[in-house]
């Protein structure tokens, strides 16, 4: 039905050579083709950002990226987010702050606001908002997520508080 | 239909090439062709391929009083760009309004351009901005290009003039004359990521006491995003006082069409036309 394309990249700091069907979005590709089922199908449409993922540096919805444009690149996920530093800090945040309900959101909600963090290692409350627009929770009303995120700003201004900086 | 070829050209040529032999759809960030085609509103042609790789579609520069923007920009990239936010304001404010972080990272202006939505966000004041399309074909062996304004270039919801043999490279931005200074408004339920109720860019110059080179475009209320040339006359070479605001807004009801749909019905559309030009306007004059 549909051509196929060879594709080889790094996921979570490993290299992956791959056969995906040309029309394949990256989120199926982790979850069906590689069983990394932390990046979560939500909306299936960017509105939610279940699905961020890492790519070159940027956070982007796996849910509208071709599994084919993932050749040549470095893709992370929460997988790979989740043993970094980075990712160890908001994890303690989130769990510190009460921030996890349901928990669909969390890991996209945790790689969101790992490269918003890299990129803003200032923000404030207002920033940090505006950072997680892409992603939607439907139990918190998002007060405890952004406390656990500005925690972990906090955290990661002061070197790494956890003893493992 | 399904794919039949995936290809991934490594130049202008080759990518124009390919397009020559018919039957291609073009993917650049994804953002839009993925649910579009998920959800069977668009259907994939044999060919899909993927213009990530061709250098002549990358940078952000300014050449001669205009300022080229390669259809791979990213919408942060044009975030990130001095020159985009010196010299193009009114387009940057429109990109800190699109969408999300994970969607700017990815989605293009070339592709926002192509996609030719009523509400596209970067059309808006695209066109407020006179800015043109320059499109690359191949049709007899060598590589021609024109230019279009984007204006003409649009032709419906969803549809441009591009020819199935054509590529979009890049988006041409004249600059504003010096001391012009716009406003881009955008009414949605969430900040960026909502489609566009209504969305307005406006701007103009100070000259003593009035306003010269005004500039008024609207983005979904017609098939198209518009200008509102009877609107930017009412005001030009006026002086921006309540009155000169007040008839401006009241022309701009006679330029806009608006539909009621899942967003907005029109008599919500047209009050959000008139009330908020008057804002914008007011902003503008006091830039």
């Amino acid at each position: 039905m549909s051509a196929n394309c060879d594709i080889a990249f790094t996921l979570n700091a490993v290299k992956r050579e791959l056969t995906v069907p040309a029309g394949m979005s990256t989120l199926e590709m982790l979850r069906e083709r590689l069983g990394l089922t932390g990046t979560k199908y939500g909306c299936g449409e960017g509105e939610c950002g279940a699905c961020t993922v890492i790519v070159d540096g940027a956070t982007v919805n796996a849910c509208l990226m071709f599994a084919a444009d993932c050749d040549g690149r470095e893709l992370m996920t929460i997988e790979g987010v989740a043993v970094s530093e980075a990712g160890e800090r908001l994890r303690d945040a989130f769990v510190a702050n009460g921030a996890v309900q349901c928990g669909f959101c969390t890991p996209g909600l945790v790689v969101q606001a790992t490269h918003f963090i890299a990129q803003h290692p200032d923000a404030d409350e207002a920033a940090i908002r505006r950072g997680i627009e892409g992603n939607l929770c439907r139990c918190t009303g998002y007060r405890k997520i952004i406390d656990a995120i500005a925690a972990a700003v906090h955290a990661s201004s002061q070197g790494g508080e956890h003893g493992r900086g | 239909m399904g794919i039949e070829r995936y290809r991934t050209p490594r130049s202008l040529e080759e990518a124009a090439e390919i397009l020559r032999a018919g039957n291609v759809t073009v993917l650049a960030g994804g953002t839009d062709l993925m649910p579009q085609t998920q959800s069977g509103k668009v259907r994939f042609q044999p060919v899909l391929m993927n213009v990530r790789r061709v250098p002549e579609l990358q940078g952000i520069a300014e050449d001669g009083g205009v300022v080229r923007i390669g259809a791979l920009a990213t919408i942060t990239e044009l975030l990130e760009s001095k020159l985009v936010r010196e010299r193009l304001n009114l387009l940057w404010q429109a990109c800190d309004h699109f969408a999300s972080d994970q969607i700017r990272n990815a989605a293009t202006i070339g592709g926002n351009v192509c996609n030719a939505s009523p509400a596209g966000d970067t059309l808006v004041p695209l066109l407020a901005l006179d800015a043109r399309v320059v499109l690359a074909a191949k049709p007899n062996g060598a590589l021609e290009t024109r230019r279009v304004p984007l204006g003409e270039f649009i032709v419906g919801p969803g549809r441009t003039c591009r020819a199935s043999g054509e590529l979009l490279v890049a988006v041409e931005v004249p600059r504003p004359p010096a001391g012009f200074a716009g406003e881009f408004y955008k009414h949605g339920t969430r900040p960026g990521l909502d489609i566009a109720a209504i969305s307005i860019a406006a701007g103009a110059r100070r000259d003593g006491a009035v306003l010269r080179d005004v500039r008024v475009a609207f983005g979904a209320v017609a098939p198209t995003v518009i200008r509102a040339p009877r609107t930017e006359a009412v005001l030009e070479g006026r002086s921006p006082d309540a009155a000169a605001l007040a008839a401006a807004a009241r022309m701009a009801l006679e330029e806009v069409q608006p539909i009621s749909d899942v967003r907005a019905t029109d008599w919500y559309r047209r009050e959000l036309v008139h009330n908020m030009l008057k804002r914008v306007l007011t902003h503008v004059c006091q830039l």
